[in-house]
């Protein structure tokens, strides 16, 4: 789901003095599940939350083009999170909106509502691996980051811009997955993730993603304001900035239904 | 013309009269300009080019934390030569209030039902707005009350409709069009109330795992009219003396049920549309349409992707069936999706009626050339049949012989190639 993957994956981990206690040792693949755990412990109770965002495409040349787009989610207890992105930019795509139902297990429901003929459309959530509005940022990317969806292995500690990092190591589950490995950098601290390559299927490495200026709110949940996504193998770039976003909204199960995603505005 | 612009007017100036007692909201418009060109004159003489230019607007505003809102969106066309394609319509003048597990939807809105690509047979709400395209994906705004109910086992949708939308038909100076004009100003109700008549449709949708499903029940006027030759238009032909030259439409009271439903099997969608439809002369007929789409991504090393959509319609009433159906064609084409920055999209492929040869080729691709513009091409091309002659006399003799009478006869010299470019406001 975009806004868990944007805040949460990429980002997030909250204000837990304990987390850090709580990280196991044991083997290397018992020690990286266990920080995965912890890490998706941290963005337990929002509840609901609301957002706005800016994609920033920009070519080798240097060329730009926008998207600008509001994210709503909702959190689920037993399963995965809903959420519904409505895009504002490019004009000739406004109105647009996507609506996801992510699950632990199995795959993703995703709708998409198509204001020109006014039509819903399911539509096929295999195929992850391709761009997301043309930006560097894949649909798996801006998706749900479920614990269960990949295995976990830990590699080492490392400082990184400062911080004392957990450098980490994940597999995706999913054999449609884009990826064959990712290697994250989070802060032991607050397990917030400011780093990761991206393996593409032939092992090598594709894309490079950047996370910097956190903000804390509630006193819990830490956001990555920035995220810049680099591929190394096109030279393209995508930088994806939140302007807005509120926590505890009030959304309700009823906003996220195939009404409510007619009505999207 | 002026009666239909007064009676496009009236209800946007009630809508400007609401947009101002509302709070703040947002508007936004569009601006199409086309071009076509045709390959060969007309078969009634008309030419082989024709500017046009569209105009779209959309006022929003909400209130109650959303649970109220307003649309309004009025549409005009602007055509050279086609008194008949130069015209207005309210596309939305809506009011929705949701409640906790219901929606109620009152105005002019459009709503669109299936999961085809091809052929959208069970989608029967709103009129088309065939001056405006050939795919039959332009709607005029209907009148409504809907009440939508979100339950555990589904979505249930009711709607009254009160008030018809005649079909939008090419004029005389219109291409793309029969040999015949229809008089749209003489249209034929099977109804008493004729476009008085109070509609009313019922739907059923589900999502079940993989599986979309729906259910849906039209008791009402047929939006898709028959003809019959008209009394008041005669052309002299040499050895037969005058002739109607004009169509009258003749809307009959139907009752249609319509299936629609959707599987998603890895990269695969299948899907299958069909209708059971009463009315017509009293013999029920069905109809159905169904077939894939699957989509390779990431094809040949790049990051764009490729769909196949192949689908299959067929229709019991063969070559009788009136005239825009498609009796037992096959659909064939190609999606190829950028994903580049400026989502550029071409779709091409064929239709092909197996019974006796007759193609369509078409191709529609778009692009955006600059944030707020957007270039679309278009193009039809018809082979497979002799033309019909170009002289209205010939085209009457061949036209009033059943056996030769074709859904795409008359278009086989339209082919045409159009461009649109849009600026979004």
């Amino acid at each position: 789901m975009i806004y868990k993957h944007v805040l949460v994956s990429m980002v997030l981990a909250l204000l837990s003095v304990f987390s850090f206690a709580q990280v196991s040792e044991g083997t290397p693949e018992e020690k990286g599940l266990s920080i995965a755990v912890e890490a998706d412990k941290k963005d337990v109770g929002y509840e609901s939350s609301q957002s706005k965002m800016t994609m920033t495409l920009k070519n080798k040349r240097g060329d730009t083009s926008v998207r600008e787009m509001r994210v709503k989610a909702l959190e689920m207890q037993e399963d995965g999170d809903k959420s519904l992105v409505i895009f504002d930019t490019p004009k000739d795509q406004r109105g647009t909106a996507l609506l996801s139902f992510t699950h632990k297990v199995g795959y993703d429901d995703q709708w998409l509502y198509l204001p020109a003929l006014k039509r819903v459309k399911k539509i096929s959530s295999r195929n992850k691996s391709g761009p997301f509005v043309g930006s560097e940022f894949s649909f798996e990317d801006m998706s749900s980051q479920e614990v269960e969806k990949y295995t976990y292995k830990y590699l080492r500690d490392e400082v990184y811009e400062g911080k004392d990092c957990y450098v980490l190591e994940r597999f995706p589950v999913d054999k449609n997955s884009g990826y064959t490995r990712q290697i994250s950098w989070m802060d032991k601290e607050e397990l917030r993730v400011w780093k990761v390559n991206f393996y593409d299927r032939k092992k090598s490495l594709l894309k490079t993603l950047v996370n910097t200026d956190f903000k804390l709110y509630l006193d819990k949940y830490w956001r990555a304001h920035n995220a810049n996504m680099v591929n190394h193998q096109t030279g393209k770039s995508t930088e994806l900035v939140i302007h807005d976003i509120a926590f505890k909204t009030g959304l309700e199960d009823k906003d996220f239904n195939k009404n409510s995603l007619k009505r999207a505005k | 013309m002026i009666l239909r612009v007064a009676k496009f007017l009236s209800p946007l100036l009630m809508a400007c009269a609401a947009i101002a007692a509302a709070e703040e909201g947002n508007l936004e418009a569009e601006v199409g300009f086309e071009a076509r060109g045709w390959i060969h004159e007309g078969g009634q003489k008309q030419e082989r080019s024709n500017l046009s230019v569209r105009i779209e607007a959309e006022y929003y505003t909400e209130w109650n934390d959303g649970d109220d809102s307003f649309t309004f969106s009025p549409f005009l066309r602007l055509d050279q030569r086609d008194a008949e394609r130069t015209h207005g319509d309210i596309r939305e003048l809506t009011w929705v209030h949701v409640g906790s597990d219901w929606e109620l939807r009152t105005g002019v809105r459009r709503v669109f039902w299936g999961v085809t690509e091809t052929q959208h047979m069970v989608d029967i709400i709103n009129q088309t707005d065939a001056v405006e395209n050939l795919d039959g994906e332009d709607k005029l705004g209907q009148f409504m009350i809907n009440l939508s109910l979100v339950k555990d086992w589904g979505i249930v949708d009711v709607f009254v409709l009160p008030g018809f939308r005649e079909r939008t038909f090419a004029g005389k100076d219109g291409r793309l069009r029969s040999p015949y004009v229809i008089d749209t100003n003489h249209a034929e109700y099977e109804s008493g109330a004729e476009e008085n008549r109070v509609d009313f449709a019922v739907r059923w949708a589900h999502s079940i795992d993989d599986f979309e499903l729906a259910v849906s029940h039209f008791s009402g006027t047929s939006r898709d009219p028959s003809f019959q030759l008209s009394a008041r238009s005669f052309t002299n032909v040499t050895g037969l003396g005058p002739v109607p030259d004009e169509l009258i439409p003749v809307y009959e009271t139907i009752d249609q049920t319509g299936l629609e439903a959707q599987y998603i099997y890895e990269d695969w969608l299948w899907k299958l549309e069909a209708i059971s439809n009463s009315g017509y002369s009293d013999d029920r007929y069905s109809a159905a349409v169904f077939g894939f789409e699957y989509t390779a991504i990431g094809i040949f090393e790049t990051r764009s992707d490729l769909g196949y959509v192949v689908e299959y319609h067929f229709d019991d009433r063969g070559e009788d069936s009136s005239a825009d159906v498609l009796e037992s064609d096959l659909a064939l084409a190609l999606r190829w999706t950028a994903n580049d920055e400026d989502s550029t999209e071409v779709l091409t492929g064929i239709t092909w009626d197996s019974d006796d040869e007759e193609k369509m080729y078409f191709l529609e691709a778009s692009t955006r050339v600059a944030q707020e513009w957007k270039l679309e091409v278009e193009a039809r091309f018809w082979f497979g049949r002799d033309s019909l002659s170009q002289d209205f006399a010939t085209a009457v003799q061949v036209l009033s012989n059943p056996s030769a009478f074709s859904r795409q006869a008359y278009f086989q010299d339209e082919d045409y190639v159009q461009v649109e470019l849009t600026r979004y406001f």
